[in-house]
């Protein structure tokens, strides 16, 4: 009994210089000189400040910007130190009365097939960075009216930022929120 | 079930299909401390750490005292745990951590990490420095998934080996997992994690100031080295309270796919490892066969009622099956990581269980109560399904009137003692705490967010993770009290130890006797026939043991949902 506290307590010295030294160093190394942007967190700058990251979603309520998903992350949504879903359940009324109300408020014009469902449903991490290109082309009139832009020109836009299935097989088509507003920001600037 | 999902299930199973013989080889290679291509560089390194550990891995031990060196290693790892989580906020890189871990948590993170159970009652973001995150919890999932398959193969040696008591050394056992299995797996997926958007850094969360000038808190941390050993150790503990959902964990459809494969390669590979080391492959490859089809079995079922949506009334009905799921992975990719964690002995997710329509919440419940078989943990996943082939044997034997028997040994009194042993564990465990927590006022107060037969669900889901050493959550219960806190540490210890032990003692009996000649009246085990023979033990002992518990709660919220959707939201 003794000599398997020893060892134990030994081998775990030995196991923490390799696994929790050498490996993240090595790891951590690779990412710093090969992949500085995304080790870092994706960051994005403008004019030397950080405006967001592109895998983080943030909130977004101007009527000339795109709306990401309903957020459960902290108590104002999209709180980088909160992650989570709203954990309500399948059948629970919250849900359905959240869900409805989201459906009658609903600012944007309602696409033939019915009301994305990503645009009244929170996500699981609460940062959820997309939204579907359906949700992207529900709010596309709303944007064009509040930045002067043609219609055309915001649609081809959301068109340039979906990102495709993996493969074609995996994951969903989907539009990176920051990004898209981002490039709105580009074309038409803020009126200061 | 549309045609796009049949292929992405198809091909994810059939690139898994197509790793199990490489690396179930190389698994036997390196186990039977036969050359390996990385031996020039490893073997340095192994001889070092023996030394400084004083351990010797020619030493071979009895049953006892590879069990006892196994409990021994994990009791060590929950106090050096325990001790740094306690102490975290004096080290540094603890800037973004609010508040000292109370001691109740600090007790159930260590036994939940040490055991790979990794439930997680607190939120990594706001509870975990730096320093915790590396030396305690990745630590952990390095040393306790190499614990689980040191222990996966002293099991099978057992198995394979005629009138020895030995099975192996549990510290070269150990150390081979790391070195050749887990470290080097590590590397290459956490770089390929770090190129696809997976951070690696070591700075202070950033501030940005957005768009619309709203400031947002950015989290950093070495999450591209945690991630890839999160899931390669089947220990599953997230980075963050999101885990694999959060878009740092996992940012596009591909590192899900990626994360899936880790968990799931190596608990698949060892049945040819089994196969190879026993000598007898066909026997491997049925048992592969049997976790194949309790996979897909899982993943149709999953999928069906995700598609379907939650059973809630107009316009809420259809868009209900997107909360707790993240655009990126929509719906199947999301039934893909659920059947996979929840099989797989991981608790890493990539929607919110809690959120996942009742039946659909249902089938990952299912696949931890029978006992994670379908692949299964680390090591631990093809002792689960041995020992539930046990028991197959002896009801099959008792059928055709013959004495049981498996790879020509005897299945005798004290054998069938161990295995019925396993079997009662896992309900003794499960269900009577829940059965304490619905009729305490602790055990009632975690249910803040839903009540009714959902929160029976939740409550049965936490002691069903907790068991199976899985660690999933549905996180509207609020588990960080003192009465769950102390409850789901009892019962982890219960699964890890309650399968491992009784595995081990197994393996000794077998290894003892001497094999016996196949004759005529010997029940075959390697048949399609025997296959579908333990495929219904699994389903029978499973059903008779919890569909009562689950009646009570998913199959009555489905049932139920029609006429009260109302009043199930809180408990009173």
């Amino acid at each position: 009994m003794l000599e398997h506290i020893k060892i134990s307590l030994r081998i775990t010295v030995a196991l923490l210089v390799i696994t929790c030294g050498f490996y993240p160093a090595l790891v951590w190394a690779i990412g710093q000189v090969a992949f500085r942007h995304q080790a870092n967190g994706s960051l994005i700058e403008q004019n030397g400040k950080v405006v967001g990251s592109e895998l983080i979603g943030q909130n977004f309520a101007g009527n000339r910007y795109f709306h990401p998903r309903p957020s459960a992350a902290g108590n104002d949504g999209y709180d980088g130190t909160a992650s989570g879903g709203s954990n309500l359940g399948p059948t629970s009324k919250k849900l359905l009365d959240t869900i409805n109300g989201l459906v009658t408020k609903y600012p944007d014009t309602k696409p033939a097939g019915g009301i994305p469902a990503d645009a009244v449903t929170a996500s699981a991490s609460g940062l959820d960075p997309h939204i579907s290109p359906e949700n992207a082309m529900s709010q596309s009139a709303r944007v064009a009216n509040a930045t002067g832009l043609p219609l055309a020109q915001i649609e081809s836009m959301i068109h340039a930022r979906t990102e495709g299935r993996f493969l074609g097989i995996y994951g969903e088509p989907r539009v990176n929120v920051l990004l898209l507003n981002l490039d709105i920001d580009g074309i038409a600037p803020k009126k200061k | 079930m549309n045609w796009l999902d049949i292929v992405r299930f198809a091909v994810f199973l059939g690139v898994l299909t197509i790793l199990v013989k490489p690396v179930g080889s190389y698994l036997a290679r390196v186990f039977g401390r036969e050359r390996t291509w990385l031996d020039p560089i490893l073997l340095p390194v192994e001889r070092a750490v023996h030394r400084i550990a004083g351990s010797d891995p020619e030493d071979e031990m009895e049953w006892g005292r590879y069990a006892t060196a196994f409990v021994v290693f994990t009791a060590a790892g929950t106090l050096l745990l325990y001790g740094l989580l306690r102490v975290q906020r004096l080290l540094p890189w603890s800037g973004h951590v609010t508040g000292a871990m109370a001691p109740d948590l600090a007790m159930n993170t260590a036994i939940s990490f040490a055991t790979t159970t990794t439930w997680q009652a607190y939120a990594g973001e706001t509870s975990m420095s730096y320093v915790s995150q590396l030396a305690g919890l990745m630590l952990q999932n390095f040393l306790a998934g190499a614990a689980g398959l040191a222990v996966g193969i002293a099991f099978i040696r057992g198995l394979a080996r005629e009138q020895s008591t030995k099975l192996g050394n549990f510290w070269g056992d150990l150390i081979r997992s790391i070195l050749w299995v887990l470290l080097p797996a590590a590397l290459v997926v956490s770089v390929i994690l770090l190129a696809c958007g997976v951070p690696m850094n070591f700075s202070k969360y950033v501030t940005a100031r957005g768009l619309e000038g709203g400031a947002q808190t950015i989290p950093g941390g070495p999450i591209a080295a945690f991630e890839s050993i999160k899931n390669l150790g089947t220990n599953g503990g997230g980075f963050f309270n999101a885990n694999g959902a959060h878009p740092f964990e996992s940012p596009t459809p591909f590192t899900n796919l990626l994360h899936m494969l880790a968990i799931a390669v190596i608990p698949a590979a060892l049945t040819y490892t089994f196969g190879s080391l026993t000598g007898r492959r066909k026997q491997g490859w049925v048992l592969y066969a049997v976790m194949f089809a309790l996979f897909v079995a899982g993943l149709i079922a999953c999928d069906v009622f995700e598609r379907r949506g939650p059973p809630l009334p107009g316009a809420a009905h259809a868009a209900a099956a997107m909360e707790g799921k993240e655009v990126r992975f929509g719906i199947a990719d999301s039934v893909l990581t659920a059947v996979t964690t929840s099989n797989g002995a991981t608790g890493s997710y990539a929607a919110m269980v809690d959120s996942m329509t009742p039946l659909g919440g249902a089938v990952v419940l299912i696949n931890m109560l029978l006992g994670e078989i379908a692949f299964g943990g680390l090591g631990t996943g093809v002792i689960s399904l041995v020992m539930t082939l046990l028991l197959a044997v002896f009801i099959g034997g008792l059928m055709v009137g013959r004495t049981p028997e498996f790879l020509g040994q005897h299945v005798g009194p004290r054998e069938t003692k161990l295995i019925v042993l396993y079997t009662i564990a896992g309900p003794a465990a499960v269900l009577i705490p829940t059965a304490i927590a619905v009729v305490t006022r602790a055990g009632l107060a975690g249910l803040t967010m839903n009540g009714g037969a959902h929160g029976l669900t939740e409550i049965l889901f936490a002691f069903a993770s907790s068991f199976a050493n899985n660690g999933q959550n549905m996180a509207g219960l609020n588990a960080n009290t003192p009465f769950y806190n102390v409850a789901t540490a009892v019962v982890m210890m219960a699964g890890r130890f309650g399968l491992l032990i009784p595995a081990l003692a197994l393996a000794g009996r077998f290894g003892r006797q001497k094999s016996r000649p196949h004759t005529a009246g010997t029940l075959e085990t390697d048949t399609p026939l025997f296959a579908m023979l333990l495929l219904g033990v699994v389903m029978l002992t499973g059903a008779l043991t919890y569909l009562p518990a689950l009646c009570l709660g998913p199959v009555h919220e489905q049932l139920s949902a029609g006429i009260h959707a109302h009043d199930n939201d809180r408990p009173r």
